[in-house]
């Protein structure tokens, strides 16, 4: 099969639904002619008009705000977040209209719209540019909240998050613009909710969360070498959250280590951890389950710190052997 | 006996001081070029903005500042920090991110800040810089102290709600604070004329009841007269001015911009004709302010000042592991 970017299976996603549905359009900063920060809509306005590839001010309440009200009149807007960190600035719009107007109106309206957004350090762009702010909106009823860590997830994962009615946070990650998978031409649609098991193995569980997937799978490949077999969990959506499959892959291999980029303290690992804790897996449990995530710290812009700030592989490697190493208290 | 033309400057400005601006603004224009040349060459990462062609809108707006007088900056800011008072080497050694860079390696280009001489740091958040330049005058006018602040912000800043809400707080509240627009004519790839409705951003102002006002920003005399107008109101209790001052930035909007929102004629046109250095050495000399050897002294003493701060950047140390935990809190 083809290989594509997942940069480019987002644009392709979005070209596909937009050709589809007259109401789906593109609204964001510099996303007409330069193609957005990131290039993701590159050649779009050619095929679409200005009118669908709307360029705006920057003005992210603005454009939210305008979002949510097109949403709720009937169009499907998909919005560009140039960096995931100016969320900030339109999170009013995200939070206290879009999560709650169909709630407070009793079931009337709906807000069927998409917010993309690059997430993530690793540019080099400190502090205000870098961030993996995923878990402050997966604390509000309302959202869904998606982290592709492939091209093929990123295109299913789209075309769902467009098909959704409900407002849908969808991150993307700088770092993986520009890897390849195997992505078929056709459209097709991952349901939002379904996780994805990367890699199979027994004895212990990683889930990991976007960039991270990729790196649990370094980090698996080389633990196997040293005769350990890992089973790489990718929740794919944090809103809705596939607990099932995380719950038997524990199940199965009785240990569990959680890694995100996001900062540790209060995390979405968090949120793992303790809905392990509350099912039945906790009974599987051989050892404590450990947590990797940022440092906490802001980014920091020289490359070396950055590096250090991230959970990389080594540090996976780590985790795992002192999981396994670590019995559970006899019951 | 033949006339020789004077500068029509509003204060007082000694022939010296002239020539210091002259200097500095080739001191920002050396910056920018180098950091430009280092990013096409790997030694730098991360992004950065250059503000090569607005040398004019910092030295000029800045150039009656004290090391009392504050300035916020933008993503745009290494001009801004040099005219207030920067030091190059601290500022290269930020960008290769070293420790004796002015954030320690941990700002770079976009978060430089020098507390001591006034600058209020640089920010990453377009539109962010607006609000907090506000609470400075605020500080100002509660504690009876009669420092200014110098707002810096673009064109494409001034649609965020930030500006709008900030702008109408310094007005009714008199604040001593100037908003001071470099209107580049590009948010990014947005042309001004597509992302506002109004011809002028300094029309704006008519909406806070405050003074708008329109400079070229490529002429120095123009931006230090007009700064000079609304920071003596500011000063006085009057509140807070909306300058706007008309620029171009030569290169891309950072380092991947194909420049395709605007012609190549466009960009030559700004550069050949509207120059704002050339310009500013054509004043000094038809004023007799400076002679032609004497600017030249000064463009070599800046390149001289480049040299030595790549020398001191590149051989400073790079910040230890340990500092990835230190100034998280105070
Ligand atoms: C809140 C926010 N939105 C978007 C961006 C991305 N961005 C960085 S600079 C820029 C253009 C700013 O234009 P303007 O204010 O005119 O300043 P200029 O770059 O022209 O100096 C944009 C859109 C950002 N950094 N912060």
């Amino acid at each position: 099969m083809r290989e594509i970017t997942y940069l480019e299976a987002v644009r392709e996603a979005m070209s596909i639904e937009m050709r589809k549905n007259e109401d789906v359009f593109l609204m964001g900063e510099d996303i007409g002619v330069y193609g957005g920060a990131f290039g993701v809509s590159r050649g779009m306005i050619e095929e679409f008009g200005p009118e669908r590839i709307r360029n705006t001010p920057i003005s992210e309440a603005g454009i939210a705000g305008a979002a949510v009200g097109s949403a709720l009149t009937g169009m499907r807007p998909i919005m560009e977040l140039q960096f995931s960190d100016f969320i900030t600035i339109a999170l009013d719009q995200i939070v206290n209209q879009a999560a709650k107007l169909r709630y407070m109106y009793g079931g009337k309206g709906k807000v069927p719209m998409v917010v993309r957004t690059p997430s993530g350090s690793g540019t080099g762009a400190a502090a205000q540019h870098s961030q993996s702010l995923e878990a402050w909106v997966t604390h509000i009823p309302g959202l869904k909240v998606v982290q592709p860590s492939t091209a093929y997830d990123a295109k299913g994962l789209l075309k769902a998050a467009i098909d959704d009615d409900n407002p849908v946070i969808f991150y993307e990650h700088k770092l993986l613009y520009k890897t390849n998978s195997e992505v078929p031409e056709e459209e097709y649609s991952i349901p939002l909710g379904e996780a994805d098991v990367k890699r199979e193995g027994t004895d212990i569980t990683i889930v990991a969360t976007a960039i991270m997937v990729h790196k649990a799978l370094e980090a698996a490949a080389e633990l196997e070498k040293e005769g350990i077999s890992v089973e790489v969990v990718d929740p794919r959506t944090l809103v809705p959250l596939d607990t099932e499959t995380i719950i038997e892959s524990v199940a199965k291999t009785g240990h569990l280590v959680v890694v995100h980029e996001a900062v540790k303290r209060g995390g979405f690992g968090g949120e793992i951890a303790s809905m392990i804790a509350e099912s039945e897996a906790f009974d599987y449990l051989d050892a404590p389950i450990k947590r990797l995530g940022g440092v906490e710290t802001p980014i920091p812009y020289n490359p070396e710190l950055e590096k250090a700030a991230i959970p990389q592989v080594p540090d996976i490697v780590n985790a795992v052997k002192e999981t396994l190493t670590k019995k559970a208290v006899a019951k | 006996m033949e006339q020789t033309k004077t500068l029509k400057l509003v204060p007082e400005l000694s022939d010296e001081k002239l020539k210091e601006l002259y200097k500095q603004m080739w001191l920002i224009r050396y910056f920018d070029e180098q950091v430009d040349q280092f990013f096409a060459k790997g030694m730098i990462h991360g992004t950065t903005h250059l503000a090569v062609g607005q040398e004019a809108t910092a030295a000029g707006a800045c150039a009656l500042l004290s090391d009392e007088d504050k300035i916020t900056s933008t993503h745009r800011g290494h001009g801004h920090s040099i005219a207030k008072g920067g030091r190059v080497d601290k500022m290269m050694a930020e960008l290769f991110g070293r420790t004796t860079g002015y954030c320690k390696g941990k700002g770079g280009s976009m978060h430089i800040a020098d507390l001591d001489k006034g600058n209020l740091g640089a920010m990453g958040i377009v539109g962010g810089g607006i609000p907090l330049a506000v609470g400075s005058a605020l500080t100002a006018q509660m504690k009876k102290l009669d420092y200014v602040t110098v707002c810096f912000f673009g064109d494409g800043a001034s649609n965020e709600g930030s500006f709008h809400e900030a702008v109408n707080m310094a007005s009714i509240w008199d604040l001593p604070v100037v908003f001071f627009c470099e209107n580049n004519q590009y948010g990014m790839s947005g042309n001004v004329s597509e992302m506002t409705n109004v011809e002028h951003i300094a029309d704006r102002a008519a909406a806070y009841g405050i003074p708008g006002v329109v400079v070229d920003g490529n002429d120095i005399i123009e931006v230090i007269n007009a700064t000079y107008e609304a920071t003596e109101r500011a000063r006085r209790g009057e509140g807070p001015t909306l300058i706007e001052a008309k620029t171009y930035r030569w290169k891309g909007h950072s380092k991947s911009d194909a420049k395709k929102y605007r012609t190549r004629e466009e960009e030559k046109d700004w550069r050949d004709n509207r120059d704002p250095i050339k310009r500013f050495k054509e004043d000094l000399l038809e004023a007799e302010i400076a002679t032609e050897d004497e600017l030249e002294t000064m463009k070599k003493a800046a390149k001289q000042e480049m040299d030595d701060a790549i020398e001191f950047a590149q051989n400073s140390p790079m910040p230890s592991l340990d500092e990835l935990l230190t100034d998280v809190y105070a």
